[in-house]
């Protein structure tokens, strides 16, 4: 991984070297993320835990309430640990984003942020490393899930040729990582403004919970009260989860007695939500970083 | 003398209504063991922190290897190395992995930036640690690697904010003799400390800063030469008969009761007005138990400068 450096005769500062310097920042998040034994064991078994004791738990318990079979014939019908693995799937990489700048607020409070602030690193990059070491590890806990979720029952892929599996693949990396980017900048963001570790928690808590209720992540949004299936629209997580179901699932299906069609425009405008979530989280980050004062 | 590589011209710097640095100027020369002397607060740290960009310039221009900060912090960053005051070392990482990262993010090429670590590895004696992870080091250890890491680009300028701060004397010397030796090999070095010994022992020249504001700058032996005197200890059989009669010296300027006897202050060639004054006392008969004589130290300078005494 060699980086090389250009300089132009300019005399301004920005744009001097054109390098990925930002891989630098990424070498070095992957190394401590491989070399936490305990924090890499937990970030890959916990995704696996959920679907294992909540899926099973909550699809036998949806069993026995006897929720309504209503599907005509010859429609797809999915069951509760299928329709939820998607779910689970977006919840992680929430999760996985949302804490992923902590390592930010780690260096400020180290010191370690100086050195990187007092380097030609073009401060842009800090943020792209950051982040892409933050996908690639939202990137490996949902390939696990997915993976585990089919050892256990999960439907996902059923019926799809060999060529359809992998741009289903390729789609769901490509929602799971704008989704992530967003939510990865966001947490930048919040990092560098925090002081502590305790506050960082809290506000990150805080913001998680409505983001993970107010979503179609774990059962259908149809039935929210008229303000909260408004709230559900704005909430980026429904658009990832229902971008990883179309290519998980399929376009057309039942879960819990509900009809889930998705036609290409639905799941283009879940894209294109996403990427505007995540061009605005990133440039709120990256105005946060150029006016970071860390002395 | 030689070039100037670091030239400061009217620089003041505030924390809203605080203000840390006050119009300093000052040139450091290429080559050169350059000081920044003052106790906590007096503006030293601020002053290297905009020195090093990591502060922004509100007032004043600072050229750096012909680069101004304001304009080409990124040229400047390319010229420079810098050793912090508190520790910034990731402590998960080896020390080999210190400064491979530090390395990249300097964008050396792959080939330039592996040879100097283990040339840096070499330079501070860190071989057997080489694959040790940074939480194991000593404290001196770390400022070592710190040294090693501010060296990795090559830089013309070195900075080094209290670089012995909490070492052990041991730790203390080394990290000195690794300071003359880059010097030697031709880096320039700009340090902060409020140790006199430190100053005084490594600097070609010091500037000594209180308040914010440069106080007084030279050489060692300038700045001592600048009190103009030296101190004289004597016992004497009859104090006040002493007293009297060197109060009629020219050489002499000031006579005061001291612990044991005498302290008396003398215009700054003490070496030859001490026989005067033993033969005069001789002469007069009075019997002398003790004499001793002091040259000024740096905390002298200090003292005589801002009227108090330094704190650590």
């Amino acid at each position: 991984m060699s980086s090389s450096i250009s300089r132009g005769g300019r005399s301004g500062d920005r744009g001097e070297s054109v390098a990925a310097e930002f891989l630098t920042i990424y070498w070095r998040d992957m190394l401590r993320f491989f070399r936490f034994r305990a924090l890499l064991f937990s970030s890959l078994v916990q995704p696996a835990l959920w679907m294992a004791f909540f899926g099973v738990a909550f699809t036998g318990t949806l069993t026995q309430l006897g929720a309504p079979a209503t599907t005509p014939p010859g429609a797809t019908s999915v069951s509760y640990l299928t329709f939820m693995a998607a779910g689970i799937m977006a919840l992680t990489t929430l999760f996985t984003s949302l804490f992923g700048g902590i390592s930010l607020l780690f260096d400020k409070l180290w010191g370690l942020m100086r050195e990187i602030l007092a380097s030609p690193l073009p401060r842009s990059h800090i943020l792209i490393g950051v982040n892409l070491s933050g996908i690639t590890k939202s990137f490996i806990q949902v390939l696990i899930i997915m993976v585990f979720g089919i050892l256990i029952g999960v439907q996902f892929f059923s019926g799809f040729t060999p060529l359809r599996v992998l741009v289903s693949l390729l789609g769901i990396l490509l929602f799971v990582g704008i989704f992530s980017f967003g939510f990865l900048s966001m947490s930048s963001t919040i990092s560098m403004r925090m002081e502590s570790p305790e506050s960082l928690q809290a506000v990150i808590t805080l913001l998680s919970l409505p983001i993970f209720f107010v979503s179609n992540a774990l059962y259908p949004a149809q039935a929210f009260p008229p303000f909260l299936q408004a709230a559900a629209m704005l909430n980026p997580l429904t658009y990832v989860v229902t971008g990883i179901r179309y290519f998980a699932i399929g376009p057309d299906f039942y879960a819990l007695g509900t009809h889930y069609v998705y036609t290409p425009g639905m799941v283009l405008f879940s894209l294109l939500f996403l990427c505007l979530f995540a061009l605005a989280m990133f440039t709120i980050a990256w105005w946060t970083f150029e006016k970071a004062v860390v002395t | 003398m030689s070039e100037a590589i670091i030239e400061v011209e009217g620089l003041s710097h505030s924390f809203g209504e605080v203000t840390a640095v006050d119009s300093v100027s000052f040139t450091v020369r290429k080559g050169e063991i350059f000081s920044f002397l003052g106790p906590n607060g007096a503006g030293k740290s601020t002053t290297i922190n905009v020195l090093t960009t990591l502060l922004p310039v509100q007032r004043g221009r600072i050229l750096i290897a012909g680069h101004d900060v304001a304009t080409e912090p990124g040229a400047v960053r390319r010229s420079i190395g810098i050793v912090f005051q508190e520790e910034t070392l990731d402590r998960d990482l080896t020390v080999r992995e210190i400064l491979e990262f530090h390395g990249r993010l300097y964008s050396m090429p792959r080939e330039e930036r592996q040879a100097r670590v283990e040339e840096m590895i070499r330079l501070v004696e860190l071989e057997k640690k080489r694959d040790v992870l940074v939480k194991h080091l000593s404290g001196g250890m770390k400022r070592r690697l710190e040294i090693a890491r501010g060296l990795m680009t090559r830089p013309m300028v070195l900075f080094l904010d209290e670089p012995t701060l909490g070492l052990d004397p041991q730790s203390r010397l080394r990290v000195w003799d690794y300071i003359r030796q880059v010097n030697r090999e031709g880096t320039t070095i700009f340090l902060t400390t409020h140790y006199m010994d430190e100053a005084d022992s490594l600097s070609d020249r010091i500037s000594i800063i209180d308040h914010g504001r440069i106080i007084a700058s030279g050489t060692s032996g300038e700045l001592k030469d600048a009190l103009g005197e030296d101190m004289i200890y004597l016992e004497t059989a009859d104090d006040g008969m002493t007293t009297g009669i060197l109060l009629g010296l020219p050489e002499v300027r000031a006579v005061k009761p001291s612990l044991r006897g005498l302290s008396v202050t003398i215009a700054n060639e003490g070496t030859k007005t001490l026989p005067v004054i033993l033969d005069r006392l001789k002469a007069e008969g009075i019997g002398i138990r003790s004499a001793n004589l002091k040259k000024p130290t740096l905390d002298d300078v200090f003292v005589h400068f801002t009227g108090r005494e330094i704190r650590g």
